[in-house]
């Protein structure tokens, strides 16, 4: 509503020059680019989206209702130098987490140093049940989605870390392949770093993670069905890795082990990539409702008869209370000072900033502590007065479960909308994955809000994707530097 | 591989192959329904196509009359039908979605397209127009799902339960057809002969693209007991009850390698049956008798698989 007042950072045009050097080759085609083209394009790939069946279901509408992600034919750009001091940021971050996971679950040091309150023992997604267990190699977050924004040249934030079952690499993989196909011409023009490895990285340090003594082990990917919203990407990266795509029923115990049924009898599982949350895992240890899970999956886990990828109990790590402290983290664990800044953020448990953001409430983002997916949350801006009365009532109403950020100035990127080309806020999620490294394939999910001036980019919410370029560069002097050993070596013959 | 896995391919395989039979039957019957023949009534027309899919109580409880427009809708289009085409090809396609890992991406677009292009029939009367279009539509889609997992999936275990399900329901559906046909044409053997009975015949022969092949194979007029001959025990007509055990034994020998198993037993008895058996031996103990007979010992089969292979349950 005050984007009109507001003005943005624009990945593509906030440049003095008017175009942004990144963007320039870009930029010139763009301009050059017929809207209908641009249009049919984008009919294209939502054809074949449709006939490949990258779609997800969404909670509360008709079970089996379908959706697609708009997807964007305007890629978002990053220049090598940028992609380096973000994925270094992201690096440092997971690293600093698994440290702290296997610290709160160990010899509580971040507590006895006074940084962490005790008060994370009563947290609802601490899992006392991990105390004192050893997970291989100490790695709890394998895979960790880092969602990131930007609100100038230079200013990145992390708006959290996603340390449980982050979802969304299988459209960074299939927006890549799609935009291949589109623009094959671009791909040829820019030099842009490639992703497709992403599977199989995956699959090696999930090899890699599994108990010693396993010479040859074997890995499923643990899905809640084909009903899940995220059953698309399931699939899809259990095809990519080759393994087995499980579900509960699939799965049992006997002796300290877990197996698959299979046509030839049981087969013995080392691995499990589980796209299931803590709760669902095992109804003997935690929900007992559930029928998503593995009776006695737990108990094997703790003993180690299998890893599980994520480890249980990571979500002590990345819920809002836990992410205002990873700053100092970074300190204490590696000793570095973070290369990526936290949003400022308010806590409302405490009294003094209670009261600062209720007055502010308009021009503030409040959050529940534990709330996901662009669910229960209030955009200030945005929000109409009687939105933000309700939201008032439920924060005074158990003010500890929120906290409060100033509304960001996301930046936004050029994106094709039924009105054309408009510009719309973006973020950005790489995906961190720890195993025998600590690694990230160069390159992303980016979600655009695709409403006019919306700030909410989560696809629950009718957010879309866009394919992230990270631009690898070629500079002239490098060139020349071959050209003369080239020459050099022709002398010489 | 995972037998819920297999489970699905199998199904999957099934539902596809019941929706190909259903619009063959509805094919057939729309074109009987042209040919001009006092004797039959609308009703008298439609109840077999029922019939023959099981389905003629469930009807009965919907719909008072047996309408063109009445058995068309229940059997190509009716989401309550648990066995109509729109059902089948519904059940194919969620079975698919739930292992679309275990087969190839081709595989796996190639029915999801067809479950898209589906809408297109969406809300038609096809008893109205469109029902021969809509038929050949849903044989092209079967066949061409058959040629895509032929042509690219690779010769495991998935491909051995997928072509499974595709010959136990072929099975199913030839020895059904025949059975309601043969009894409804043939009240006594002295009454054969005659224009309309041609047109039915040959209409039986086409409902399983066995026209030119028995024109092939017997070079002779239309003879019933010969068409029993060529659905029962000619090997090398690809929708007879001994082609598809040809198949069956084959696929479960590959499967069981070295383990006995029950349901191998079953196919090989079955088989032997049919590979020994002769025309003139099942006419005289009644072909009813023996159709009747050969669908129990089908769904037996199926259901011995799916205790072997499918629901293995406890370790």
């Amino acid at each position: 509503m005050n984007s009109q007042v507001r003005t943005y950072f624009d990945e593509m045009y906030s440049s003095p020059t008017g175009v942004r050097d990144l963007y320039a080759n870009y930029a010139n085609w763009l301009r050059d680019v017929p809207a209908e083209q641009l249009e049919s394009k984008r009919q294209e790939a939502e054809l074949l989206f449709r006939r490949v069946g990258i779609t997800f279901n969404v909670y509360g509408e008709n079970a089996g209702t379908e959706r697609l992600i708009p997807f964007d034919v305007i890629p978002r750009l990053l220049a090598a130098k940028e992609w380096d001091v973000l994925s270094k940021g992201a690096i440092q971050r997971v690293r600093a987490l698994n440290m702290f996971l296997h610290d709160i679950y160990h010899d509580r040091e971040i507590i006895k140093a006074g940084i962490v309150s005790e008060n994370i023992l009563t947290h609802s997604q601490y899992r006392p049940e991990m105390f004192d267990v050893d997970v291989p190699s100490g790695i709890y977050a394998h895979i960790a989605g880092i969602d990131i924004v930007r609100t100038d040249e230079s200013q990145f934030y992390v708006l959290e870390d996603n340390l449980r079952t982050p979802s969304g690499v299988s459209y960074m993989l299939e927006d890549r392949k799609m935009m291949m196909r589109l623009f094959p011409e671009l791909f040829r023009r820019y030099s842009i770093a490639p992703v497709e490895h992403y599977p199989q990285v995956l699959k090696n340090n999930l090899r890699a993670v599994a108990q010693s003594g396993v010479k040859d082990p074997t890995v499923v990917l643990l899905t809640p069905g084909a009903y899940n919203s995220a059953y698309f990407e399931h699939a899809f990266l259990a095809q990519q890795m080759g393994v087995e795509l499980v579900e509960g029923q699939d799965l049992f115990v006997r002796g300290n082990a877990v197996y698959m049924r299979t046509t030839e009898g049981p087969k013995k599982v080392d691995v499990i990539y589980r796209r299931l949350d803590d709760e669902y895992i095992d109804p003997l240890a935690f929900n007992p409702d559930s029928m998503l899970g593995v009776p006695g999956l737990f108990s094997v886990y703790r003993n180690g008869g299998v890893t599980l990828a994520n480890a249980v109990g990571t979500g002590v790590a990345d819920d809002k209370s836990t992410y205002i402290r990873v700053p100092e983290m970074i300190k204490f664990y590696l000793g570095e000072a973070p290369i990526l800044s936290n949003v400022p953020t308010y806590e409302l448990s405490k009294k003094d900033d209670l009261a600062y953001v209720l007055d502010r409430l308009p021009e503030l983002v409040v959050k529940e502590v534990q709330g996901s997916g662009g669910y229960g949350m209030l955009v200030g801006p945005t929000a109409s007065k009687q939105e933000i009365i309700d939201f008032r009532d439920r924060i005074l109403a158990d003010p500890s479960n929120y906290i409060a950020q100033p509304t960001l100035a996301l930046s936004t990127c050029p994106t094709l909308v039924e009105q054309g080309i408009a510009p719309r806020h973006v973020d950005l999620r790489p995906f961190v994955l720890s195993g025998e490294t600590v690694t990230l394939v160069p390159g992303a999910l980016c979600r655009v809000a695709m409403r006019e001036g919306s700030l909410v980019v989560n696809s629950s919410q009718g957010g879309g994707t866009k394919d992230t370029w990270v631009l690898q560069e070629t500079s002239p002097q490098e060139v020349v530097g071959i050209e003369a050993t080239l020459k050099g070596e022709v002398a010489v013959c | 591989m995972l037998s819920r896995t297999a489970n699905h391919l199998f199904w999957m395989a099934r539902y596809i192959e019941r929706a190909e039979n259903m619009a063959r039957i509805l094919d057939v019957t729309a074109n009987m329904a042209m040919v001009p023949n006092a004797a039959l009534s609308e009703a008298a027309l439609w109840q077999p196509a029922l019939e023959i899919s099981g389905n003629a109580n469930a009807f009965m409880e919907r719909f008072s009359d047996y309408t063109a427009s009445n058995v068309i809708h229940y059997l190509a289009m009716d989401p309550a039908n648990p066995s109509s085409i729109y059902s089948a090809l519904h059940s194919a396609r969620e079975n698919a979605r739930a292992v679309r890992v275990a087969m190839t991406s081709e595989t796996w677009e190639n029915i999801n397209s067809l479950w898209l292009e589906f809408s297109q029939f969406d809300g038609k009367d096809l008893a109205e127009e469109g029902l021969r279009e809509f038929c050949d539509w849903v044989k092209a889609r079967s066949h061409l799902f058959r040629g895509v997992s032929f042509g690219t999936m690779l010769r495991d275990d998935a491909f051995q339960f997928l072509r499974l399900g595709t010959f136990i329901e072929r099975a199913d559906n030839t020895a059904r057809l025949l059975d309601v046909k043969y009894h409804l044409l043939l009240p006594k053997e002295e009454e054969v002969g005659g224009g309309v009975d041609y047109y039915e015949w040959s209409a039986i022969l086409r409902s399983v693209s066995a026209f030119q092949a028995y024109q092939k194979v017997f070079n002779d007029t239309i003879q019933p007991w010969r068409v029993a001959e060529l659905l029962v025990l000619r090997k090398d007509m690809p929708r007879s009850l001994h082609a598809c055990f040809t198949e069956i034994t084959a696929i479960l020998e590959n499967l069981t390698t070295g383990r006995h198993v029950e349901c191998r037993r079953i196919a090989g008895e079955i088989n032997a049956s049919l590979q020994y058996g002769r025309m003139d031996h099942i006419f005289q103990n009644g072909l009813h008798e023996f159709l009747t007979e050969f669908i129990e010992c089908n769904n037996q089969l199926g259901a011995e698989i799916q205790r072997s292979f499918l629901n293995i349950h406890a370790a």
